[in-house]
């Protein structure tokens, strides 16, 4: 099953892709169904992250060629940090760039949604307790590194930069999450490119090492990492992420003028 | 361990009423925990003391109601409880100015950042603080209104009764408007959401048996059993 979560007419719906038999309609969807049966058009209503988000776990460096081309070494234990929730956004929304910062760039990267709680979760059982999948954009702004509990939240926690969606797509129908092809488009030119093959941790893997200490429950999401072929963005750049069979999850990025400063 | 739920048992009288699940805390922002790394700050990893807020996220399978045991994992002879005042955001915060900060606050209660001691922090595993139930949080929401100045608060730490550590809000390199003026500044907080101003070192050390005390003036009392085993 695929779906979204969207604003329309006053409140927040369940939809799905209406014309779900046409081919690419998951990439771009002309037309959604409501969960109460209205058909509205994909461009008329406001996009959400496609479900109730819990935790957000996210992984640093877990491409071995994004680890190279950002000179780190490959990491011998998950690197992992955390968001709150005020860094969400769904498809089709704005991220904002201030204007004094010279290197802010995309990350596109699977995003794997808990469904069932996992505690002490063996890897050869983790999927089980896998929902579905989603896309993630997961902005960060270098300028703002610091070596104190790296990646600051100033560099990834920043209202509105972690985009996901559009869609919440099942993991029955995700037959093979640990081989998909990621792409990311900047105002339609390909720049990055990779595929979860490369993983350095795979997810039963990740689902493993997380539950080993914490409780992962329904609704927490774990941004996997990203490939190599991140760039600067700048305002007005349309930034487009896709994942086999996830869709296309479209981000602009704006001014400071935008956000009234 | 704490459900969304569990977060009602947090008496809160006032605006928003409950917690909403979100806590932030600052690392180093009272000036003994800064002063503690000595010229370490300046070497390699760090390069340079911190110039933005360093923060931390406490994800929800940390909550922990007050009188709920908190688990120290096998191996692990003794945590670390960093014991601070917490600041209870009341409504929307982005780009609050130092001097108005404080409008945003509902109240204010006590957390306890536990965590497994660890020297750095450069890049620290998330398995050191984001532990089920290193969180305890309590012992009510004290009111705004009650507390007529956060930036001049005693913080006292008891192990088995015995005082460990007595520091004041006083010390912060950023008292609480600073601190929130500078988060909002790219983050927005939301009704409910917690932010922990900071807590003092060296931070009291527990061990298995051990009962930990935190006592604010004006916010109440949080005692926190620790016990080895699995949460």
């Amino acid at each position: 099953m695929i779906r979204a979560r969207v604003a329309f007419a006053g409140a927040i719906h369940d939809a799905s892709p209406a014309r779900s038999d046409r081919p690419g309609d998951l990439l771009d969807a002309e037309e959604l169904t409501l969960a109460d049966g209205r058909i509205v058009s994909g461009a008329d209503v406001v996009w959400l992250p496609p479900f109730e988000v819990g935790t957000v776990i996210a992984l640093g460096l877990n491409y071995a060629d994004h680890a190279k081309e950002l000179k780190s070494k490959r990491p011998e234990e998950p690197l992992v940090f955390l968001k709150g929730p005020g860094t969400l956004l769904g498809h089709r929304g704005m991220t904002r760039r201030p204007a004094d910062v010279k290197f802010m760039h995309y990350e596109c990267e699977l995003a794997v949604i808990v469904g069932r709680t996992a505690k002490r979760t063996r890897r050869s059982s983790a999927l089980q307790h896998v929902a579905g999948f989603c896309i993630a954009n997961d902005y960060a702004i270098r300028d703002y590194l610091e070596n104190w509990y790296r990646p600051n939240l100033r560099v990834k926690n920043r209202d509105g930069a972690t985009v996901l969606g559009p869609w919440f797509v099942d993991a029955a129908d995700v037959p093979d999450p640990g081989n998909l092809s990621l792409r990311t488009f900047v105002n339609g030119k390909l720049t990055q490119q990779g595929s979860t093959r490369d993983l350095i941790f795979d997810i039963p893997q990740l689902i493993e090492y997380l539950s080993s200490f914490m409780t992962l429950w329904p609704g927490d999401v774990i941004l996997t990492g990203t490939p190599e072929g991140v760039v600067n963005v700048m305002p007005g750049d349309v930034v487009t992420c896709e994942i086999d069979g996830l869709g296309r999850l479209v981000n602009t990025i704006a001014a400071d003028r935008e956000f009234g400063r | 361990m704490l459900a969304d739920a569990g977060l009602f048992s947090i008496p809160c009288d006032v605006p928003p009423f409950r917690l909403s699940g979100t806590v932030y805390g600052a690392l180093l922002n009272h000036r003994s925990a800064l002063a503690a790394l000595g010229e370490t700050a300046r070497r390699p990893p760090y390069d340079a003391p911190p110039i933005a807020p360093v923060l931390y996220i406490k994800p929800r399978n940390t909550l922990s109601l007050p009188g709920e045991v908190v688990r120290i994992p096998a191996g692990t002879p003794e945590l670390e409880v960093g014991a601070s005042l917490g600041l209870v955001i009341g409504r929307t915060a982005c780009r609050v100015s130092a001097s108005s900060a404080l409008e945003y606050v509902a109240g204010y209660l006590i957390v306890a950042d536990v965590s497994i001691p660890q020297a750095s922090l450069h890049r620290p595993s998330i398995r050191f603080r984001a532990r089920d139930g290193f969180c305890p949080l309590g012992p009510a929401v004290t009111a705004c209104a009650a507390v007529a100045n956060p930036d001049g608060l005693s913080i006292r730490a008891f192990l088995n009764e015995t005082l460990v550590q007595s520091a004041s809000t006083a010390d912060m390199i950023r008292p609480a408007g600073r601190l929130l003026a500078d988060v909002t500044e790219f983050m927005t907080l939301r009704p409910g959401d917690v932010l922990a101003l900071g807590a003092a070192a060296p931070a009291p050390r527990v061990r298995s048996g051990d009962t930990l005390r935190i006592e604010i003036d004006g916010v109440g009392s949080l005692s926190i059993p620790f016990m080895e085993g699995e949460a």
